[in-house]
Order: structure tokens, then C-alpha cells, then sequence
């Protein structure tokens, strides 16, 4: 027993001159592993979880909690983290429902919170929070390089097509606030909806040179199998979330061929992100999505901030998360007065190689982009 | 051009229809026979779905799926009845909708465990692929036809099964008196397991056609078991004639709405402000529809017993 007890005091006398730099850090990850929409918050999650076991650093505690969806369950495991766990950031969540209910109250109790996904426009406004950063975009902001792109392929009159709920409204305002041409038509689906087949009929019947959706998850997918079972053929242009990793094999060969903007990619040429996709698929056994590169880069910045400062002292933390001083995996990354990222956002292109579905970069939308509600925030 | 959209939106409007109806004829049945409320049969759907993908990924065809689909969901429907909803009979509704609840769950979780939380890949067979062309300039997806055909194929065949068979017969006789059928010396525990096969499979054969147009993934069944409740409740508990007529209600009612609803109100209210009055409306048309009917036919059009 002495033993043991001298041992461990002596482990404890060489841990503590490392332990001024490298203070235990606590993450909370509130993500959506259940349900239908569970695959977002599993690519999230697993990217997150490999940056921190690459990265060996035994200081990192990270406890996972699945929110199925559910703001009111997504606001009692947020309390629990806070109150009982004692976490001192949290992260995970994918939707933006979901962000409005927990972050604006974390932050306000002197958390942090790095959002991995959503980026709804009220908390990139005027509501902004010094500590609420933002690692993956702005919701409108993958709208609106293809806004851009519809003008750049010169476009002139497209059918826009969105989810009847604020991110489907943001998601269209986005695309138009770009795109110069006309619009043939402008329709608002229900959310959840599975059959098309009265709105594909109405794009045939419009004279459309091009068609943009935004229809996450299962309603893209059931979008666009019909749309190629149709024979409608007008070119469709979208985010990157309707043809992502997670859905282009429910999609199929449909998808082939259809122009997508991203802040990333698989094939994007840097070291970092030839690392990642190398280690993500020997890992997990299946290539990385959008989601696991934002839960990826969301740790590594933890990661480095964690470097420098104490998450104990809110102050430096703050300012060396504001830093961003990691590799991203999308190349060149930088906050804006807002907390949000400043980027360049790619179009790509699905293409098949051999058996699987995936993306190629075929050119930069806008560079260096930042959202349009920066400028609202007082940061 | 304007007709040929109207006959398409008609007939977008039959196919999800018919595609209600096989659902909603299994959910009342099962009603009708055994009064039970099954919460799960949405997840009978989604299993009939994921069979045939699955079937389909491994033998490259999908009538094969589609057989695997029918067997999988009867099974499913058969053990569902032996373990679980043979102890409900007796119980009040509220125990049927907590177990029937929890068998969502499992069901759920059970084949997120099993196949992931990434939804599968399951497209039409190439011999329905493509669109033919209709009188009046309109041009159908030939799967669509398909499913309107086989809705109609199994409508007919529930009246043969229902008014000409033995079976029908002890359905019926189930239907008006389960004590007087079991005293004359009805096996009615293996009808009622039939019967509960019988929906299940419905509910399968559902899930996996309309699977091969939209996505396979774990929670497709609840959205379709709301409409199919509608469908019953308009129809009539219990009665398969108002399945049919009921699910050719909502299925019209719903397309014809999301189709016409944002074009009448642009022309009031402008094209951006009518397309989302429009659009909302469209969303609760069902439901308004639903209550309409119930303020004059309390219990529903063709209720069961009158």
C-alpha cells in the first residue's frame, strides 16, 4: 500500500511541471447519433475522435451524448454537461434548431461552444458571442458560391426548390443573393417530404435551363432518383450536403455529373487533408464527408488552442481559438470579426471512381468568403 | 400543355394514393378484426424497404427484393403478433400505443444496428424505367403506372379475399363478433396471427416500392404511418372500401394542393409571398380536409358496422 502511495505521489511530482501548459480540457459533444439523421452527427463525431487520438494528447476528455434530434433533449444533456460534468466547451451539434436552443445559453454561462455544423444568421448577427466560434460556415454561405457559379455557367433562368423551414428560406435568400439571372420558379416544400413527383413535373413545365435544390438528408436523395427517373434533364446544382460522402451511395449513379459547392473535399490538395482522408478511411473503412472534415478541424483547433493557453483562463483561451492558428484541412482558414469562418468555397463535380461515388474540385466560387451578416455583429 | 401537367399531377396524386392505401389496408384491418392500434406497422414498412435493398445489393435483382420484402414484413407482422400484440387483445388502447410505441423503437434501433446509420441504394428495375407517352401530351414514369397497377390488383384481390373466400368470412365474422366466432370453434388465435401477416406484408410490399423512389433509411415509416392514420380515420375504421376511397382522397387532395394552392395565392398576393402562403396551406390541406369530413361524418365515410 506505502508503495503504491509513494509511486503515485511521485507520478504526481513529475506530472506537474507539464501540467502549467497542459491543463485538462473537458468537450462536451451534443450530436445526432440516432434516428434519420444520425449519419451526419457519426461522420462529426469520428473526425473529431481521430484528431484527438492522432494527436496523442491524454489531457483532451471528450464525453459524447446522442440528442436524436430533439432541441428539449439536446438542452437537458447541454445542462447536465454544464452543471454535473463540468465541461468546460461544447460542441457536436448539427442542426440549427438545435444551436438555437443550446448556445446562445452555454455561452451566456461563460462556456464555450465550436460549432462543427449549423450556422444559423441570428448568431452570426447582431447576436453574436465572443465565445461561440463557428469552424464549418455560415448557413447561407455554400448557397451562395452557387449562386455565383449558376452565373459563372451562365445560367440565366433557374428553378430554386427548398424545404418550407428558416434553413430552407436562408438556404434560397442565399442562393439568390448572388445568382443575376431570372428565377422560373420558387417553390417551398414541406419538410420531410419523400415524393417529388408534383414538383418535378412543374420544373418540366417551366422552361428552366437549370434547377438549384436544397434538400438535406433522405428528401435529396429521394429528389434526385426521381428527378433522373423522370428524364427531366435540366442540370441540378446544389450544396455540398445533397451530395456528400454520407448520401451519394443512396443516391447512385444519379448523381453523376452534378455541380456541388463545398468548403471541402477529398481530393483538395493539401498535406493535412491527404493525412485525413488517408487515416479516416484506414480507421473507419469508408471515405470522409464534409461532416467528419468540420468535426476533424474542430478538434484540431481545440487542439491548438489548448497548446497555449489554459482553458481555464477565458481571456487567452478565447484569443488563441480567435488565432486559428492549425492546419486545416481546407487549406487557409481565418476567423472574421464574427467568429466566423473566412474561406474560399470550391464547386466540384460527383464523379465515380471505380465503384464508389465521390466529389473532384473543378474550380473556386468565391474566395476568401465571408457571410453576409459579419458586418452586423459588433466584435 | 397545361392539361398535360394537370392529368400527370392527377396521376402523381393516384400513385400516392394507392401507395397509402396498402398501408392504410393493413392498419385497418388489423383494426377492424383485432381492434388493436399498431404504432408499428410504419416500421413494417421500413423493413420491407430495407429487405428488398438489401436482397437487391446481393443478388443484383429487384423482383427477388421484392419477394424478400413480402416474406420479411409477413415474418416480422407474424412474430410482432405471437410475442407481443397477443398479450394487447384485452388491454385498452393506451397499453396497445405504449407497447406498439416501444416496438418503433426496437424496430428502429434494431436496424440502425444492423445495416448503419447511412441510407441504402435501391433503384427501380430496369425492365419499369423510363416514360411513356399518355393522350393528351402527357408523359408518365412507367414505375408509377406500376405501383398505380398493383394498388388497384390488390384492392381487388382484398374484395375476392374478403367477400368470397373462408378466410373472408372469418375476417368478417371476426370483425362483428370475436366471442361468437371463438365459441363456434374458430381457431381465432392463428386467424388473427394471419391477419396481422396479412397487413404486414401490405405494409412491406409498400415500403419497398416506394423505396426504390425515395430513400431507405431508418425512420421512413413514420411520416407515411400519420398519413395512413388520416386515411383510416376518413375512411372509416375498419373498413377496407374506405381505405381505398380514403387514400385516393388524401393522396389527391395533397398533390393537387401543393400543386395549385401556390398559384392561386400568387395571384392575390404576389409570386414570392403567395409561393409560401401557398406552400403552408398545401401542408395542412389533409388535415383540414379530415376535419371537415369528420364534422359531418363523425365516424368517417364508410364506418365499419353501419
Amino acid at each position: 500500500m506505502k508503495k503504491v502511495m509513494v509511486a503515485g505521489l511521485f507520478g504526481l511530482a513529475v506530472g506537474v511541471p507539464g501540467a502549467a501548459l497542459a491543463e485538462p480540457v473537458k468537450v462536451g459533444m451534443i450530436t445526432t447519433l440516432s434516428g434519420g439523421g444520425a449519419g451526419l452527427g457519426l461522420d462529426v463525431r469520428d473526425g473529431f475522435l481521430l484528431a484527438i487520438k492522432q494527436s496523442d494528447n491524454k489531457d483532451i476528455e471528450v464525453v459524447v451524448e446522442d440528442d436524436a434530434m430533439k432541441p428539449e433533449l439536446a438542452v437537458q444533456i447541454a445542462d447536465k454537461m454544464i452543471q454535473s460534468e463540468q465541461v468546460d466547451i461544447l460542441t457536436g451539434i448539427i442542426w440549427s434548431n438545435l444551436a438555437m436552443a443550446v448556445v446562445p445559453n452555454a455561452v451566456a454561462q461563460g462556456k464555450f461552444y465550436l460549432s462543427p455544423n449549423a450556422g444559423p444568421s441570428a448568431l452570426a448577427g447582431a447576436k453574436c458571442h465572443e465565445n461561440y466560434f463557428n469552424v464549418a460556415w455560415q448557413n447561407d454561405n455554400l448557397h451562395e458560391a452557387a449562386g455565383n457559379y449558376a452565373n459563372t455557367a451562365g445560367y440565366k433562368k433557374s428553378f430554386i426548390l427548398a424545404p418550407n423551414y428558416p434553413a430552407g428560406t436562408d438556404a434560397l435568400t442565399g442562393y439568390k443573393r448572388f445568382y443575376k439571372g431570372e428565377l422560373a420558379g420558387e417553390l417551398y416544400t414541406k419538410l420531410g417530404q419523400t415524393d417529388y413527383a408534383a414538383e418535378i413535373a412543374q420544373i418540366r413545365a417551366s422552361g428552366a435551363d437549370s434547377v438549384y435544390i436544397f434538400l438535406p438528408g433522405g428528401m435529396g436523395i429521394a429528389f434526385m432518383k426521381q428527378y433522373a427517373q423522370s428524364g427531366v434533364g435540366i442540370p441540378v446544382l446544389g450544396p455540398g450536403f445533397s451530395f456528400d460522402q454520407d448520401v451519394l451511395g443512396a443516391i447512385g449513379d444519379a448523381a453523376i455529373g452534378v455541380k456541388n459547392t463545398s468548403q471541402w473535399s477529398n481530393d483538395l490538395d493539401n498535406a493535412a487533408n491527404r493525412t485525413f482522408v488517408e487515416t479516416f478511411q484506414a480507421e473507419y473503412g469508408r471515405l470522409p464527408s464534409l461532416y467528419a472534415s468540420q468535426g476533424y478541424d474542430t478538434a484540431n483547433l481545440i487542439l491548438s488552442a489548448a497548446a497555449t493557453a489554459s482553458v481555464k483562463d477565458a481571456d487567452a483561451f478565447r484569443a488563441a481559438l480567435k488565432a486559428a492558428d492549425f492546419t486545416s484541412v481546407r487549406g487557409d482558414f481565418k476567423f472574421g470579426n464574427n467568429n466566423h469562418p473566412i474561406q474560399d468555397i470550391y464547386v466540384r463535380e460527383v464523379v465515380k471512381e471505380g465503384d464508389v461515388l465521390t466529389n473532384k474540385i473543378i474550380g473556386v466560387s468565391l474566395e476568401d468568403h465571408q457571410d453576409a451578416y459579419a458586418k452586423e455583429c459588433k466584435m | 400543355m397545361q392539361t398535360a401537367l394537370l392529368i400527370e399531377q392527377i396521376l402523381n396524386g393516384l400513385q400516392f394514393g394507392v401507395m397509402l392505401f396498402l398501408m392504410a389496408a393493413g392498419l385497418t384491418l388489423i383494426f377492424g378484426v383485432m381492434g388493436v392500434i399498431n404504432l408499428a406497422h410504419g416500421s413494417l414498412y421500413m423493413l420491407g424497404a430495407f429487405a428488398c435493398a438489401a436482397v437487391a445489393a446481393a443478388t443484383g435483382s429487384f423482383w427477388l427484393g421484392l419477394v424478400a420484402s413480402l416474406a420479411t414484413a409477413a415474418a416480422a407482422g407474424a412474430i410482432v403478433e405471437l410475442l407481443v400484440v397477443r398479450r394487447l387483445y384485452d388491454r385498452d388502447h393506451l397499453d396497445q400505443v405504449l407497447a406498439t410505441f416501444a416496438l418503433i423503437l426496437i424496430f428502429s434501433e434494431g436496424t440502425r444496428w444492423l445495416f448503419g446509420s447511412f441510407p441504402l441504394y435501391l433503384d427501380i428495375p430496369p425492365v419499369l424505367s423510363g416514360a411513356i407517352d399518355l393522350p393528351g401530351g402527357a408523359r408518365y414514369q412507367l414505375y408509377r403506372l406500376a405501383i398505380i397497377g398493383v394498388g388497384i390488383a390488390v384492392a381487388i384481390g382484398l374484395y375476392l379475399l374478403i367477400s368470397k373466400t373462408r378466410l373472408g368470412m372469418r375476417i368478417r365474422a371476426g370483425q362483428s363478433d370475436r366471442e361468437m366466432i371463438a365459441a363456434l370453434g374458430v381457431d381465432i388465435q392463428t386467424l388473427y396471427t394471419v391477419v396481422f401477416a396479412l397487413g404486414a406484408a401490405l405494409a412491406g410490399l409498400a415500403g419497398a416500392m416506394v423505396g426504390a423512389l425515395q430513400s431507405v433509411q431508418v425512420g421512413m415509416g413514420e411520416p407515411v404511418l400519420i398519413l395512413a392514420f388520416v386515411v383510416i380515420v376518413i375512411g372509416g375504421i375498419g373498413s377496407i372500401k374506405g381505405a381505398l376511397v380514403g387514400a385516393a382522397l388524401v393522396g389527391l387532395v395533397d398533390t393537387l394542393g401543393r400543386f395549385l394552392l401556390p398559384k392561386v395565392f400568387a395571384l392575390f398576393l404576389g409570386p414570392s409571398e403567395g409561393t409560401t402562403v401557398g406552400a403552408a396551406l398545401a401542408s395542412m390541406l389533409i388535415y383540414v380536409v379530415m376535419a371537415l369530413i369528420l364534422a359531418f361524418r363523425p365516424r368517417g365515410l364508410f364506418a365499419a358496422g353501419t
